[in-house]
């Protein structure tokens, strides 16, 4: 009884929130009202515009999984050269803050000079905003390694490369997909934010920032909420993704997969 | 037996870590073919540092060592190492784990396959050989262990407390299955531990040291028969040998606390 009541608990709270939000609506002023559009004023106003949303959904996925592929390629590789020595480390790291500290509304317009508005500055905002964590866990996973492990590779005469791919590397995994999942909530946010600000219609190639734009010009309520709720829907296909990836590359032998007996 | 070389030879072995204190100083010995060698001694007194001077895995600061007539660092297919914690990969299963050496060392899939069944056979876990570390209890772990370092069959095996871990009934346990497995596989071995009883049990030789800096304190002879069994824990004789051993220990242990603190640094 108790699990079918948990289970419930879910579609419950979301009921709640529904019927708080109409009252909430109630208990506005009636010139207030526009700005809280009801729940199925939202669902209209995702009926009317489904085309464009649809296609700035589609526009941000891209830009945000292009951003997300080249973020964790090129992280791995310069993941890989950071593990080899702590001097290297110390060489790259300032340079990789500063990537990091600088915020992307001051990059957006320098982005937009260099390579112009639209998807490939959405995708660099993308690649800028999931590289750093991606590299700084990734990093850290490749110079954890267990001395004895090591040492082992050591015994046996492995190869450098041969204590990379199959001892470093593996051992590594959690730390990677810690920075992956990081970077997976990033992704679509970055390439939102990253629309918003440098993104463009032409051709067909705006996203979800850019609608965002264009609706709120209009004074569009429904439809702005709808475009949130868009974004929402990108963001946990991003989150689901990384995250079934994860389990699939480690529960079968991960202690974090591990059922525990309480 | 006396015209063959020694296995292992250590003359005026000194150790340090960098510009630390002296870990080993003036360590000389020989290991002869077939010798089980323990090394007994007050924790910091460089036993396990012995084990990796001989494997080459740490370069020694003074004197000389000779492992199977050339330098240690050229005789690592010789020799396997089990340390104090299993050190399986995780992600790999037990039989993956123990093709490991093998595959490392080049060795042909088929008869890696053939290799893998036998030293799991030796250990008693042949049919866990699909199994992932987590799903093993800490015994079986090291007996995996165990059986990816028979797999090489090595000449010399060092042992670094390999027991340490595990309560006393598999303690025991472990410590007939690996003189049973010494019975088909005859290796020259090195064998750190705490444990008096257990160094008696496996050993004909225990080398007691001394600590800060570690020095070779006195060696014992233990000539009970082999194949040794719960009977020779019964026996008198092997209790003689531990009540020795244990007050051999205990001195070197008043010398290490009557040593200036300087040196523990």
């Amino acid at each position: 009884m108790k699990i079918t009541f948990d289970r419930l608990l879910p579609v419950l709270s979301g009921l709640g929130l529904i019927a708080g939000w109409y009252a909430v609506r109630l208990a506005l002023d009636a010139e207030q009202r526009f700005l809280l559009p009801q729940p199925h004023e939202v669902l209209v106003a995702f009926g009317d515009n489904a085309p464009a949303i649809w296609q700035a959904v589609r526009n941000s996925a891209l830009g945000a999984s292009l951003g997300f592929v080249f973020a964790v390629t090129l992280s791995f590789v310069l993941a890989l050269i950071l593990s080899l020595s702590p001097r290297v480390r110390t060489g790259f790291y300032p340079y990789l803050m500063i990537l990091q500290m600088t915020p992307i509304v001051v990059l957006a317009p320098i982005l937009i000079l260099w390579v112009g508005p639209g998807l490939n500055s959405v995708i660099i905002i993308t690649f800028l905003i999931c590289f750093f964590p991606m590299v700084v866990n990734t990093t850290q996973g490749l110079i954890s390694t267990d001395r004895n492990l090591v040492d082992f590779f050591r015994i046996c005469k492995a190869s450098k490369r041969q204590e990379i791919l199959l001892l470093r590397v593996p051992a590594a995994l959690p730390y990677f997909f810690t920075g992956l999942r990081i970077a997976g909530t990033l992704a679509p946010i970055g390439a939102i934010v990253g629309d918003f600000y440098a993104g463009s219609s032409a051709g067909g190639g705006g996203g979800l920032g850019y609608l965002t734009i264009v609706f709120s010009s209009q004074f569009k309520m429904g439809a702005l909420f709808a475009t949130a709720a868009a974004s929402c829907a990108l963001g946990f296909i991003f989150v689901a993704g990384v995250v079934s990836a994860s389990w699939w590359a480690l529960h079968h032998w991960h202690d974090s997969y591990t059922k525990s007996d309480s | 037996m006396a015209t063959q070389p020694p296995v292992v030879s250590f003359k005026h072995v000194a150790k340090r870590y960098g510009a630390g204190p002296l870990i080993l100083d003036d360590i000389s010995f020989e290991a002869n073919r077939g010798d089980f060698i323990s090394l007994i001694g007050p924790s910091g007194c460089g036993k396990s540092t012995i084990l990796k001077l001989i494997s080459a895995l740490s370069p020694i600061s003074g004197g000389e060592i000779v492992v199977e007539g050339v330098a240690p660092s050229e005789a690592m297919e010789e020799m396997f190492f089990v340390f104090q914690e299993p050190t399986l990969l995780p992600w790999l299963t037990v039989a993956q784990n123990v093709a490991m050496p093998l595959r490392l060392r080049g060795s042909k899939v088929q008869k890696r396959d053939e290799l893998i069944a036998k030293s799991l056979a030796m250990v008693g876990l042949a049919e866990r050989a699909a199994y992932y570390p987590r799903q093993l209890s800490g015994g079986q772990k090291m007996r995996v262990s165990i059986a990816r370092a028979l797999s090489l069959s090595p000449r010399i095996l060092l042992l670094d407390e390999p027991f340490g871990a595990l309560d006393e009934m598999t303690r025991d346990h472990l410590n007939e299955e690996l003189l049973a497995i010494r019975q088909q596989q005859e290796w020259t071995a090195f064998f750190v531990t705490h444990s008096v009883a257990e160094a008696v049990f496996l050993s004909n030789r225990i080398m007691v040291l001394s600590a800060n800096p570690g020095r070779l304190h006195e060696e014992v002879r233990v000539d009970l028969p082999y194949p040794r069994t719960e009977e020779t824990r019964q026996s008198r004789e092997y209790q003689k040998l531990v009540a020795h051993v244990s007050k051999l220990l205990r001195s070197v242990e008043r010398l290490r606390d009557q040593a200036p603190a300087a040196a523990t640094a």
